[in-house]
């Protein structure tokens, strides 16, 4: 395509925004450096669909590929995308702006601080959708624990601390056990680049299993997955609105994205081997968080249990290995990134008012608040799942997906439906309707200009998605099927390896998948 | 083999005429004496640097009826002590004026300590080995009891003196017995009197495992630590800067050279050890690091943690465990000089601290340090894309490679104890409020040092590749 590096000035564009945000002086400069970081942001996000545009929807190969020497030894800087990361870039472009309008008031000290974080965050969250290289993928997967630390802790609530270093240690504890494979693979591979692993099957069977396993533990507490979920509701409670927006919105993705770029295409043996359990912890996830989700008092921590009920959703959607499970996969974590992130900044909207998200303070709030209470109802709809929104074609097309391969978890997943469906309407219930009783309610506003300006490209897109789902899962159609093709061949190749030997009494000279 | 030349001994010369002259200076100059001796020995130090790129090219040579050895790899561990001494030298004027220490001997001591280092990076026979270990150590002693009228300073120059003659003799005897067994000092010879694995005879063996004792109290792994947390509290702050960094480098270069220049066949016996101190140098490192509140005892642990890292490179056994060293001692140095640099310029009403919680609310008073030092503790902590993460990452290379996966398990499990330990300085600059009057407050020097290796921690991913390259060359020196 382009002959200049547009995926590298994507992704580093915003890490150049903080560096100005870092410089800037003088008396307005917290304004300034807001109506900076928004013009930064703003900015990506229209480079970012400079990528659409120009995306090939025919070829399952990495396009916008830059590659560069870097530390030697086959480590180079390797970048490029494929139907399934574009989106995904889509997505953390889209909701930096909103995160950066939703903290413009809530945030009033330390400002400068806050937004190099979110800058230098959105770099290394590019930076994970776009890598082609081991080691770079784990320097910006890694790389990310700095600022969002720092966002938990500094901006956060009154038990930040705590909330702060259990996100930090448990990813870490998750993600240094996939360094340990990574260097694994390189080793046996020679190289670190990820296309090569995805065209060639290097590593044998019985080696998937502990790649396989190491992976697993960093991205099933990055998913998260239940019982190593314990982290998110921490967090997402602490942290300031933004800060969840990009918690619930994009890192949650990096786990499910991680499946897809790694698990999947390079251990197909040991992927089949462990779907049970992953099955088998995705159907726990959804029911059993959803259970923990309605007897919470918090609205924040009610949607973070959500949240992970959700993700069980997209793990089942993930490890059916069909077309409709993955591209449901995918859709359901797109969906819930944009949704999730509209639910945190609905919490915000009256946490700013309030200052509490307990919610038996709140009810009635429809009377004083019709605009917040039509918004709201949008994104507990399409929590819920409500045919019309995203949430619908997500989990509609991952319950096809399964019910080809096990009606048992269909059965489960589908009662995550209805039991989600309870939680939200039981909290819309709670907050928007009711008397209005009161007195500190009484005085609240409906929603200002500026926060009309953040819901309503958000509720556009719920909407789009949901009606014409077709724009976003042709992007990912060749890239999945060819995920698909290759699994089925790798797993072919292995039972014939596997089978071979007892039937003729010779090895026979099959190495892996073509 | 030259039998004798002054050309290669250059950078050693230097050194050794430097002092003199340097000595001679700070004696009859009058008024400043601190100033004049360090400025000019910061010149000198950096001069043989040059010197030693100059000389320590090609081939590996030997000087001296092969005493010493010229070559890659005592090139680039010469350069790295070389920079770490300069370092530290320049962080110090400040901090010993305002402390009273206003003594031109301190860079004078320092360069001789740096001298004996290169004797020791550079020795390829038992006599160097122990002539340079004793010039170094002896220097050591003295600084760390320079502040004569403190009761701690004492102390920790005493314990210093006290445990490290404790391990000279050991290592004596570690000598002696290798000597017995082989009937060779020279380290060429020792490897053709060894000769392969299936008959090392268990008096060698002895030897072998003193020597491995007395060397690992110099670098200070586990369970010959003991002193170092004592030491490193009690010494001035500016002296601990210096402990910290070069004598580690120059120890754990003389490990790797002993090890692999008269053990090359027997791999598999000292291999052994070096696990088992690796280990317990991380795990203790990272556990014991959790409950300090004093950052120099703090950054005592750290060290031992951190050589526990280096370790497991040699725990490797292989060509590029070496080069995982390398790049790991040049990421930890350029680490830890600059997070000593802003703890030496620590202070609390009058005087210095060394308390961590007066760090609180740092992000709010220094903006611009703690940035600097959450850089250096994240570095550290092997957070990627900060240098130590590359330190790190190469050193578990070298193991996977070499099949120790069991010990590259543990490794990261205590780089994950040990994060906790660094957070929390990272929480107590930029999450607690400021508490009194606690400050940091930096010399010109300390801020020209400090800012200069946060730069470089956060700008390793780009410009990592010469470095490891030259790592690289100096590794497959030793291996020629």
């Amino acid at each position: 395509m382009s002959s200049w590096p547009l995926l590298s000035v994507i992704t580093f564009l915003p890490a150049f925004g903080a560096l100005f945000a870092f410089l800037a002086r003088g008396e307005m400069a917290d304004e300034n450096i807001k109506r900076l970081a928004l013009l930064v942001t703003g900015l990506t996000f229209f480079l970012s669909l400079l990528l659409w545009f120009g995306f090939d929807y025919d070829t399952a190969n990495f396009q916008f590929v830059e590659e560069y020497a870097w530390l030697g030894g086959n480590i180079n800087y390797r970048m490029g995308i494929d139907g399934i990361s574009l989106l995904f870039i889509i997505l953390t472009t889209f909701l930096m702006p909103f995160c950066i309008l939703a903290s413009w008031d809530a945030i009033q000290h330390r400002v400068r601080d806050y937004v190099i974080a979110f800058l230098l965050l959105e770099t290394l969250m590019l930076g994970v959708f776009s890598a082609l290289d081991l080691v770079l993928f784990y320097l910006f997967f890694e790389g990310g624990l700095i600022p969002m630390f720092l966002i938990i802790g500094v901006w956060g609530g009154v038990r930040r601390n705590y909330a702060a270093y259990k996100f930090f240690l448990y990813t870490l504890l998750g993600s240094v056990l996939m360094l340990l494979a990574m260097i694994a693979m390189y080793l046996e591979a020679g190289t670190t680049s990820i296309p090569y692993m995805l065209q060639n099957s290097v590593f044998g069977a019985d080696v998937q299993m502990w790649l396989w396993l190491a992976f697993f533990a960093s991205f099933a507490v990055k998913m998260p997955m239940w019982p190593v979920h314990t982290w998110l509701p921490d967090a997402h409670v602490e942290a300031p609105t933004a800060g969840s927006v990009i918690l619930a919105g994009v890192l949650l993705k990096m786990g499910g994205y991680g499946f897809l770029r790694f698990s999947i295409p390079m251990f197909p043996v040991a992927s089949d081997y462990f779907t049970p359990l992953v099955l088998g912890l995705s159907a726990v996830a959804v029911i059993y968080t959803s259970l923990v989700a309605l007897m919470q008092e918090d609205m924040k921590k009610l949607i973070a249990y959500s949240s992970v009920a959700h993700m069980g959703f997209v793990t089942i959607g993930l490890f059916v290995f069909n077309q409709q499970g993955i591209e449901g996969g995918i859709f359901q974590m797109l969906s819930h990134g944009i949704v999730s992130g509209a639910l945190f900044l609905c919490v915000g909207v009256v946490y700013d008012r309030l200052h509490t998200r307990d919610i038996d303070r709140y009810g009635g709030l429809v009377n004083r608040m019709p605009g917040y209470a039509l918004v709201f109802m949008v994104f507990t709809m399409a929590s819920v799942g409500l045919p019309g929104t995203s949430g619908f074609v997500g989990e509609f097309l991952v319950l096809v997906g399964v019910f080809q391969v096990s009606t048992l978890i269909a059965v489960l997943a589908a009662t995550g439906l209805i039991l989600g469906a309870a939680y939200m309407l039981w909290l819309y219930r709670r907050v928007i309707f009711g008397e209005l009783t009161k007195d500190d309610l009484k005085e609240m506003m409906d929603l200002s200009r500026r926060e009309k300006i953040i819901f309503a490209p958000l509720i556009a897109v719920v909407m789009w998605m949901g009606i014409y789902p077709s724009s976003f899962l042709d992007v990912m159609h060749t890239s999945v099927e060819n995920l698909i093709v290759q699994y089925d061949t790798a797993l072919a190749a292995h039972e014939l390896l596997a089978s071979a030997p007892v039937t003729d009494g010779q090895t026979p000279d099959v190495e892996g998948a073509p | 083999m030259e039998f004798l030349s002054f050309s290669l001994a250059l950078p050693e010369i230097m050194m050794a005429v430097g002092s003199m002259v340097l000595l001679m200076i700070g004696v009859y100059s009058k008024g400043d004496g601190l100033r004049t001796v360090s400025t000019l020995s910061v010149v000198l130090l950096f001069a043989t640097a040059i010197a030693v790129v100059a000389t320590h090219g090609g081939a590996p040579k030997t000087n001296f009826s092969g005493m010493v050895i010229v070559d890659g790899f005592g090139g680039f561990t010469k350069v790295l002590i070389l920079i770490a001494a300069a370092l530290a030298v320049i962080v110090s004027v400040d901090f010993l004026r305002r402390e009273n220490l206003n003594r031109f001997e301190y860079p004078i001591l320092i360069v001789l300590g740096t001298l004996g280092m290169l004797m020791m990076v550079s020795s390829n026979d038992l006599i160097a080995l122990y002539l340079g270990i004793e010039l170094q150590s002896l220097s050591l002693y003295v600084l760390a009891a320079i502040s004569r009228d403190s009761a701690r300073a004492t102390e920790a120059g005493l314990k210093y003196f006290v445990l490290g003659a404790l391990s000279s003799g050991m290592l004596l005897y570690g000598c002696s017995l290798i000597y017995g067994y082989t009937g060779a000092t020279g380290f060429p010879e020792i490897a053709a009197a060894v000769g392969g694995a299936e008959d090392v005879s268990i008096g060698l063996l002895f030897g072998l495992v003193f020597l491995t004792a007395g060397l690992a109290f110099k670098v200070s792994a586990v369970p010959f630590h003991m002193w170092t947390p004592d030491v490193y509290e009690g010494a001035p702050t500016s002296v601990t800067a210096f402990f910290a960094v070069a004598p580690k480098i120059a120890a754990m270069a003389l490990f790797v050279r002993a090890m692999f220049d008269q053990f090359p066949d027997i791999v598999g016996q000292w291999q052994q050890i070096v696990i088992f101190l690796s280990i317990a140098s991380m795990g203790f490192g990272a556990f014991f690091a959790l409950v300090q509140t004093n950052i120099k005892r703090l950054m005592a642990y750290s060290s031992i943690g951190h050589v526990g890292f280096a370790l497991v490179g040699l725990a490797a056994g292989t060509e590029q465990g070496v080069e995982s060293i390398l790049i790991y001692l040049t990421i930890y140095l350029i680490m830890n000089v600059g997070a000593f640099a802003l703890i030496l310029s620590m202070r609390r009403g009058e005087g210095t601290t060394e308390d961590i919680a007066d760090l609180a609310g740092l992000s709010r008073t220094r903006p611009g340090m703690a940035a600097a030092l959450a850089v250096f503790m994240f570095s550290l902590a092997g957070i990627p894309p900060l240098a130590g993460f590359f330190g790190k990452f190469y050193v578990f290379v070298a193991a996977i490679d070499a099949g120790l996966i069991a010990l590259s398990v543990i490794g990261v499990l205590t780089s994950v104890v040990g994060a906790y330990y660094y957070l929390r300085i990272v929480k107590l600059m930029y999450f607690d409020e400021a508490s009194g009057d606690a400050d940091v407050d930096p010399s010109r020097g300390v801020v020209i040092v400090a800012s200069g290796s946060a730069i470089a921690t956060v700008g390793f991913v780009v410009f990592a590749n010469p470095i490891i390259r030259a790592a690289e060359q100096a590794a497959s020196s030793l291996f020629l």
